[in-house]
C-alpha cells in the first residue's frame, strides 16, 4: 500500500473547485437574464427532475432564439438549473446559491418538500417563484406575493376526481391507495372527502411507499373488500406495476389516478393492464392548447419523450418571461405585479393566477387508456363553470 | 527527520503556541461567516451552519461508534426526535410557542430517553446484528414520524411542519438581521454564531467524556468486552449511556435544525442520512475528535463543491463537456473510495489507531 | 381466513426474491464479514445489462421464444456481473484487509453511489419497463391466484440454495471457503490460496446477484437505476434475520422477511381496531426481526463467520 500523503493534494483539489466557482456573479443586468431552475436531477424522481429542467429549457432557448428586448436591451436569457435531491436540506442551500446568483426568478421546486421551506427564501429576497409541480396547498398558504404555481393544487385536483368517480365512473365502492408522500397522501385525503360527499362508501384504504415495486398484500386486502374502483395517489413508478399485479391478482375493478399517473411511463410499465385506466391531469390535453401539438413535437425531438411535468415547466419559463417583456424590465419588484396579473395561453392550459397565486378555474382534464394511448375523455371545470366550484 | 519530530513535539507542548493556534482558530471561525459570503456568497454561510450542524450529529455518533465501537446505523432517528419535538411544540401546529431555552433541553433528554430505549434490546448483539437493529429502529422512528396523522394527527405526516418559529429571545428573533456596531448580521450568521457556541459546547462535552472513567469503558468495551466485563465494568449501563449520551447531541442538533429550517417533513431523515453520518465519523477518523469534525465539514462541503463541476470544465476545457448534476454524486462516491483506499483508519485518525494499524499492517504482512 | 392463502403465496414469493438476492449476499458476508453494500448495485447492473441485451433482441426481429430471450439476457448478464464482483473486490475490498472493518463499509457505500450514478449516465433516469418473455397466467388455486413465473422464483430460489449448500459442503473450492471464513490465516497456512477464494466468492455471489436482478426485472416488469438499493437492504435485513454467511439462514430469512411483510400488510389493520394500517408493514417487519434478534442474538440459524472479537 502506498503511503501518499493524500491531504495536500485533495486539499488542493478541494480548494481549486472552490475557487473555480468563487466570486459573486454580476447581477441579472440589462444583457444576460438569470433565471432558476431546480428540482431533482439525481435520486429516484431524478426522471421528472430532468424533464421540467428540460422543458424550461425548450422555453428558454425560444425566447433566446427571438431575440427579445426588455428596457430597450438585447436580452439572452440563462438557465442556472439546480439539483435539490428531494431533500429539504439541499434546497434551501440551492435557493440561497440562486438568490447569491441574482436570479431574476426561479421555476421550481419539483417536489412540495422543498418547494415550501425554499420559498421562504426565496420570498426574503424579493425573487418570483413559479412551480410546475408542487401541489401541497401549503406553498401558496403561506402569504407569499412571489409564490405562484401553473398546476392545480391537491384540493382542486382530488374534488374533480372524486366527483367524477362518482358521477361519471359510477363508482358506489372505492378502495384507495397511497403511497405516503406529501403528494400522494394529499391527494388521496381530498379525493376521500369529495368521493365521501359525492355519496360513496370508501372500503379501505391501503397504504405503500414510493419506493416500493410489490404491492400484491395490499391489493389482496383492497380486492377482499370487493370495490368498483380503485383509487390510487401516487407516481407513474409505482401505478404501473400496480395495475399489471392488479390483473394479475384477478382484480377486476378500474384503477384511477392523478397526474401523476396519467404519462406514457405508466403505460410502459403497466403493459396489457394499461387499458381502462382512467387519470386526471391539471391543465387541457396538449393537441387541444394553441402550440401544444408543436410543443410535443419540438420537446420530443430534442429530449425525448415528455415524463409528465416538461409542459408544466415550460409555462412556467414562458410566464416569467413574457411577465418580464410586458413590464419591459427583469427587475423582480418591477415584473412581479405583471406576474400577478398573468393571463395566458400556455401548453398545459390557460395560465392566469389567483390572489393566493395557485391556478385560477384551472381546468382538470379526464383521460382513459385506450389501445396503449392516453384518451382525452372530459375537461372539468374552466373559466367560467368553476368559479361555482370554488 | 527525528529532529523535526522533536521540534514539532516541544511545539506542540508550548502553551503560548497552542495558546496563539486557538487564539488564531476562534478568530477564523467568528469572521468566517463574512469571508465566505464575500468571497463565495450567502449559501455557503448557510452551508457552513449545516456543516456545524453535522458537525454535532458526527460528534454524537463518535460516542457511539467511535468511542464505545458499536456500529449504529439509525442514528438519523435522535435527529427526528429532536426536531420534530421542536417543530412539534413551537408552531401553529399545536398552536404551542415554547422557547428554544426550554425546547432544546427537553428535546435532548427526549432523545437521550429514545437511545437508552434502542440500547436496551440490543445489548446482547454484536456486530451486525446490532447494526440492522440500529437501522430498524432508524425506519420505526421515521415511518411513524410519516403516518401519524390519523386517527389523530400528532406529527402532521408526510405533509411536514410548516412555520416552525424561529429561534428567538422574546422580540429578539435570530431569523432577522441585527446591526451591532454598525454591524449588520443577517439572520444567516445569527444561527451560524448560535451553532458555533453549540457545537463547542459538543466538542467540550466530548473531550470530557473521553478522559473519564466512562470514556475509558467505552474504549475497553470496544477493544474486548469480554475482558471489560471481567475487569469489573458494568458493560450494560455502559452501553446504554453510550447510546444516550450520543442521543442527546442529535436531539440538540435536531432543535436547531427545526428553528433553522422553519420546515421539518420525514423526508429530511432517511437511512441515507444515517450512512452519510456514519461516514463522516469513520472518514474522518473513528473516536479521533479533530477528525470526526473534519469528516463531517468535509463531506458537507464537498457535495456543493462538486456543484462548481460545471464552471470548472469550462475553465479548463471551455466547454462543459458532461453536465455537472450527473457527475456530482458520482465523484462523490469516487472520493469515499479513495479517500479510505489511502487512508484506512481515516483522514485524522488519533496517533493510537495510526500506530495500532501500522503495526498491525506489518506484522501479518502486505495482503 | 379468506384471503390468508393469497396473502401467504404473496409473502412467500415476495421472501424468494429476497432469498434470491440475500443467497449472493451472505455468500461474501460469511467470508469477509462485510456488509457489502454495493451488492444491491450489482442486482441492478445484471438487470439493466440484461434488458439492453433483451431490447436488442427484440428488436432484431428474431422470432423466439420469451424464456430463450430471457436466458440469452442472462447468459449476458452473467459474465458482466461476474467481471464487476471481481473488480470491486480487487479494487476496493482487497487493499482494506487488514484495515479496520468500517473502512471497507465505507468504500462498499462509496463504491454503491458510483455504480448507481454510473447506471444512470449510461441507461438514464427513466424507469424502464422489462418485456413479458416468462409466462404469467394466473391460475385459480383453492381461492387464490398464482401464475407460473412466481411458482418458478419459489423453485429458482430453493435450487440455487441446494447449490449452493452443495457447493459449500461437498466440495474442496466450499472447504477452502469455509477454512477462508473461519480464520483466514491458518487456511493460509493449509494451503489455500485466500486471495483465489475470496475472488471466486465474489465471483459467484455476483453471478447471483445477476440471476436476482433479472429475475426481480421480469417479476415486477420494471428497471431502473436506483432499484438496487432497497434490494440491498432488504437481502442485508434477509441475511442478518437468518445468521450471518448462514446459506440457508439465508433463504430462511428471506422467506421469513416476504411472510412477514405481507401478512403484516393484510392484518395490522385488523389486528390494532384500525388505528395501524398497511403503511406500517416495514414497522411490524422490524420489530419482528429486533424480536428475533433478542431471543436469537446469531440469527434464526446461526452464524458461520469467524470469531472476531
Amino acid at each position: 500500500m502506498i503511503r501518499v500523503s493524500v491531504n495536500g493534494t485533495g486539499w488542493c483539489l478541494v480548494l481549486a473547485l472552490l475557487l473555480a466557482g468563487c466570486g459573486q456573479q454580476s447581477p441579472s443586468s440589462g444583457s444576460v437574464i438569470r433565471i432558476g431552475q431546480v428540482s431533482p436531477l439525481t435520486g429516484p424522481q431524478a426522471h421528472l427532475g430532468k424533464d421540467n429542467d428540460n422543458g424550461a429549457r425548450l422555453a428558454i432557448d425560444e425566447m433566446n432564439a427571438r431575440g427579445l428586448t426588455i428596457g430597450g436591451v438585447k436580452v439572452k436569457f440563462e438557465l442556472v438549473s439546480e439539483d435539490d435531491q428531494a431533500d429539504p436540506k439541499t434546497g434551501t442551500i440551492v435557493a440561497q446559491k440562486l438568490v447569491d446568483a441574482k436570479v431574476a426568478g426561479v421555476i421550481g421546486h419539483l417536489n412540495s418538500g422543498t418547494t415550501i421551506p425554499a420559498s421562504k427564501i426565496y420570498h426574503d429576497a424579493g425573487i418570483p417563484q413559479v412551480s410546475p409541480s408542487a401541489t401541497n396547498p401549503k406553498y401558496t398558504q403561506q402569504g407569499y406575493k412571489g409564490a405562484f404555481r401553473v398546476m392545480a393544487n391537491d384540493v382542486q385536483q382530488g374534488k374533480v376526481l372524486g366527483e367524477y368517480a362518482v358521477a361519471k365512473l359510477g363508482a358506489k365502492k372505492i378502495a384507495i391507495i397511497d403511497d405516503r408522500t406529501a403528494y400522494g397522501q394529499g391527494l388521496a385525503d381530498e379525493f376521500e372527502k369529495a368521493a365521501k360527499a359525492s355519496g360513496a362508501t370508501i372500503v379501505g384504504r391501503e397504504y405503500t411507499t414510493d419506493k416500493a415495486t410489490d404491492f400484491r398484500s395490499i391489493l389482496t386486502n383492497a380486492k377482499a373488500r370487493q370495490p368498483d374502483l380503485l383509487f390510487y395517489g401516487g407516481m407513474d413508478a409505482q401505478a404501473g406495476p400496480m395495475a399489471a399485479q392488479m390483473r394479475s391478482l384477478g382484480i377486476k375493478a378500474r384503477l384511477l389516478g392523478g397526474d401523476g399517473a396519467q404519462s406514457q411511463e405508466f403505460i410502459k410499465l403497466a403493459g396489457s393492464a394499461a387499458d381502462g385506466v382512467v387519470a386526471s391531469s391539471p391543465g387541457v390535453p396538449l393537441e387541444k392548447m394553441p402550440g401544444g401539438k408543436s410543443f410535443a413535437d419540438r420537446y420530443t425531438a430534442k429530449y425525448g419523450q415528455i415524463q409528465i411535468y416538461a409542459p408544466y415547466a415550460y409555462d412556467a419559463a414562458m410566464s416569467l418571461i413574457e411577465a418580464m417583456v410586458k413590464a419591459n424590465s427583469a427587475a423582480p419588484a418591477k415584473y412581479l405585479p405583471e406576474l400577478a396579473k398573468t393571463s395566458r395561453q400556455g401548453v398545459s392550459g390557460p395560465i392566469a393566477f389567483d390572489d393566493k397565486g395557485d391556478l385560477k378555474n384551472g381546468p382538470i382534464t379526464l383521460y382513459i387508456v385506450k389501445g396503449g394511448k392516453w384518451n382525452a375523455l372530459e375537461t372539468v371545470g374552466g373559466t367560467a363553470a368553476a368559479a361555482e366550484k370554488k | 527527520m527525528l529532529e523535526f519530530a522533536r521540534q514539532w513535539e516541544s511545539l506542540r507542548r508550548n502553551p503560548k503556541v497552542v495558546w496563539a493556534v486557538y487564539v488564531t482558530l476562534a478568530a477564523l471561525l467568528i469572521v468566517l461567516p463574512f469571508a465566505t459570503d464575500w468571497a463565495l456568497g450567502r449559501s455557503w454561510v448557510r452551508i457552513a451552519a449545516f456543516a456545524l450542524l453535522y458537525v454535532m450529529l458526527a460528534l454524537g455518533l463518535n460516542i457511539v461508534v467511535g468511542y464505545a465501537g458499536l456500529l449504529d446505523l439509525g442514528y438519523v432517528a435522535f435527529f427526528a426526535v429532536g426536531a420534530y419535538f421542536y417543530a412539534l411544540l413551537a408552531s401553529p401546529h399545536f398552536g404551542l410557542h415554547l422557547p428554544f431555552w426550554l425546547l432544546l433541553p427537553l428535546g435532548a433528554a427526549v432523545a437521550c430517553i429514545c437511545g437508552a430505549l434502542l440500547g436496551a434490546p440490543t445489548l446482547r448483539l454484536r456486530g451486525d446484528y446490532l447494526a440492522i437493529v440500529t437501522l430498524g429502529f432508524g425506519e420505526i422512528i421515521r415511518i411513524f414520524l410519516n403516518n401519524l396523522n390519523a386517527p389523530v394527527n400528532i406529527t402532521n405526516g408526510p405533509q411536514g411542519v410548516n412555520l416552525i418559529d424561529p429561534i428567538h429571545v422574546g422580540e429578539l428573533s435570530l431569523a432577522q438581521a441585527h446591526s451591532v456596531l454598525g454591524i449588520t448580521f443577517p439572520a444567516v450568521y445569527n444561527y451560524y454564531y448560535l451553532f458555533l457556541l453549540l457545537t463547542l459546547a459538543v466538542v467540550f462535552v466530548s473531550l470530557r467524556l473521553e478522559d473519564s472513567r466512562i470514556g475509558r469503558a467505552w474504549v475497553a468495551i470496544r477493544e474486548d468486552e469480554v475482558a471489560a466485563a471481567a475487569m469489573g465494568i458494568n458493560t450494560r449501563n455502559v452501553k446504554l449511556l453510550a447510546f444516550a449520551m450520543g442521543a442527546s447531541f442529535g436531539g440538540v442538533a435536531g432543535g436547531l435544525f427545526a428553528g433553522f429550517q422553519g420546515f421539518v417533513s420525514p423526508e429530511s431523515f432517511t437511512i441515507i442520512e444515517s450512512i452519510m453520518i456514519l461516514c463522516m465519523v469513520v472518514l474522518g477518523g473513528m473516536g479521533h475528535i479533530p477528525g470526526v469534525i473534519l469528516g463531517a465539514v468535509l463531506l458537507v462541503v464537498l457535495p456543493e463543491a462538486l456543484r462548481y463541476l460545471g464552471p470548472l470544465q469550462q475553465a479548463l476545457f471551455g466547454r462543459v463537456l458532461a453536465d455537472p448534476a450527473d457527475l456530482r454524486l458520482l465523484v462523490f462516491g469516487l472520493a469515499l473510495i479513495l479517500v479510505m483506499l489511502l487512508r484506512p483508519s481515516g483522514l485524522w485518525p488519533s496517533a493510537v489507531r495510526q500506530r495500532e494499524f501500522a503495526a498491525g499492517a506489518g506484522e501479518s504482512g502486505r495482503a | 381466513m379468506d384471503i390468508f392463502l393469497q396473502q401467504l403465496i404473496n409473502g412467500i414469493v415476495l421472501g424468494a426474491i429476497y432469498a434470491l438476492v440475500a443467497l449472493g449476499y451472505t455468500m461474501v458476508y460469511g467470508i469477509l464479514g462485510l456488509i457489502n453494500f454495493a451488492h444491491g448495485e450489482v442486482v441492478m447492473i445484471g438487470a439493466m445489462v440484461a434488458l439492453a441485451v433483451i431490447q436488442l433482441l427484440i428488436g432484431s426481429g428474431v422470432p423466439l421464444p420469451g424464456p430463450l430471450i430471457a436466458a440469452v439476457g442472462l447468459a449476458a448478464a452473467i459474465p458482466v456481473c461476474m467481471a464487476l464482483g471481481y473488480s470491486i473486490e480487487r479494487i476496493a475490498y482487497r487493499p482494506l484487509r487488514q484495515a479496520p472493518r468500517l473502512a471497507a463499509l465505507i468504500t462498499a457505500i462509496g463504491m454503491s453511489i458510483v455504480l448507481q450514478n454510473a447506471a444512470m449516465l449510461v441507461w438514464g433516469r427513466q424507469y424502464h419497463s422489462f418485456p413479458t418473455l416468462l409466462p404469467a397466467t394466473p391460475h385459480d388455486f383453492a381461492g387464490a391466484t398464482v401464475n407460473e413465473l412466481q411458482l418458478f422464483i419459489v423453485a429458482l430460489a430453493a435450487l440455487i440454495m441446494a447449490g449452493l449448500l452443495w457447493l459449500v459442503h461437498r466440495t474442496r473450492l466450499g472447504r477452502a471457503m469455509r477454512a477462508t471464513s473461519q480464520n483466514p490465516e491458518v487456511a493460509g497456512l493449509m494451503g489455500v490460496n485466500v486471495n483465489t477464494v475470496i475472488s471466486l466468492t465474489f465471483v459467484i455471489g455476483s453471478a447471483l446477484a445477476a440471476v436476482a436482478g433479472i429475475m426481480v426485472a421480469a417479476y415486477y416488469g420494471v428497471a431502473h437505476y436506483f432499484m438496487g438499493f432497497m434490494l440491498g437492504l432488504k437481502a442485508f435485513t434477509a441475511a442478518v434475520l437468518g445468521g450471518i454467511g448462514n446459506i440457508a439462514g439465508a433463504m430462511l430469512g428471506g422467506l421469513l422477511l416476504g411472510v412477514i411483510e405481507s401478512l403484516g400488510a393484510g392484518y395490522i389493520g385488523p389486528l390494532t381496531g384500525g388505528f395501524l394500517g398497511s403503511h406500517y408493514q416495514d414497522v411490524f417487519a422490524f420489530l419482528v426481526l429486533i424480536l428475533v434478534l433478542v431471543f436469537r442474538p446469531s440469527g434464526l440459524l446461526g452464524e458461520r463467520v469467524a470469531d472476531r472479537s
